[in-house]
């Protein structure tokens, strides 16, 4: 899936990273956890979180994450955009709830995990 | 041999925002230096696991990377409360931190056993009342 579409299935507004928008997904994540996050993610490179504040920003960085759909309408701050541009990251928000936003992504074809809980060519 | 390269941090404690500043900027020199990226990251998530700990666990303290022929090792230092019982801290899901971390997206208590998935080598030198210093190394070559 390309970036840009992220944005338009979720109805998103993008924040920052117009100039990446061309780039493709192939999975996400979601999660408020950033512990959990930074434990269990491996390639996916879309989060999806209800969380708001700086950490989020540098641990999608650490995790070389391409794309945050910040969800429930959740506002981040200049400061946030500023540290997600540094990082190359694009940042969405979007009125739906995490579950709404997954359930449409994962339907479109953004899986949780890499060839491994679906088989994308059977 | 080349010369060793070092970089120095002091890790705010006061401020949660700041966390991890030391380990973005790590990781860009890491880029510069021509590393690959799978070393890059884990060297990034091993330290910001670190600096974040350092933050929410010990009101600050200290980053140093030194970057040589073979590894490069991070050393995170600081004068917090210690840890009185190392083998119960690495366990996974083991957290002391409490409600007001958690609403921040930490606390899961996966920190300290991150970083020792992510390092070649990890020691915790630590005493209670007095701080914690941990290094870790990821190796370079081969
Ligand atoms: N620098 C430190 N000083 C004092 N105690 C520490 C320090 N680092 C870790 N600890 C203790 O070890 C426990 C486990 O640390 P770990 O990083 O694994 O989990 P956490 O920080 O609680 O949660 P998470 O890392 O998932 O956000 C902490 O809850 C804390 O009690
Ligand atoms: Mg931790």
């Amino acid at each position: 899936m390309k970036i840009e579409e992220i944005g338009k299935f979720c109805s998103a507004e993008v924040l920052c990273g117009e100039e990446y928008l061309d780039g493709e997904v192939y999975s996400a994540c979601c999660s408020d956890m950033m512990s959990d996050v930074l434990a269990f993610v491996k390639d996916q490179g879309v989060l999806i979180t209800g969380l708001v504040n700086t950490q989020v920003i540098r641990t999608a960085a650490m995790m070389d994450m391409v794309c945050i759909v910040f969800v429930r309408n959740k506002i981040p701050t200049e400061e946030m955009i500023a540290l997600a541009e540094e990082c190359g990251i694009v940042v969405m928000r979007s009125a739906l709830r995490a579950y709404e936003a997954c359930g449409i992504l994962y339907s479109r074809g953004l899986i949780g995990n890499k060839g491994d809980s679906v088989c994308t060519n059977p | 041999m080349h010369e060793p390269v070092t970089f120095h941090f002091d890790v705010d404690g006061e401020n949660f925002s700041s966390a991890g500043e030391a380990s973005v900027i790590i990781k860009k020199k890491l880029r510069q230096l021509g590393f690959s990226p799978d070393i890059i990251r884990r060297v990034s998530i091993a330290m910001y696991e670190g600096e974040i700990n350092m933050v929410i666990h010990a009101n600050g303290g200290a980053a140093d990377v030194t970057v040589m022929d073979e590894y490069i090792e991070i050393v995170l230092s600081d004068k917090g409360p210690g840890i009185p019982d190392v083998e119960l801290a690495m366990r996974e899901g083991f957290s002391t931190a409490r409600e007001n971390i958690r609403a921040l997206g930490f606390g899961a208590g996966m920190g300290l056993p991150n970083m020792k998935k992510y390092t070649d080598y990890m020691k915790i030198d630590t005493e209670v009342g007095v701080g914690t210093k941990i290094t870790m190394r990821v190796n370079t070559t081969g």
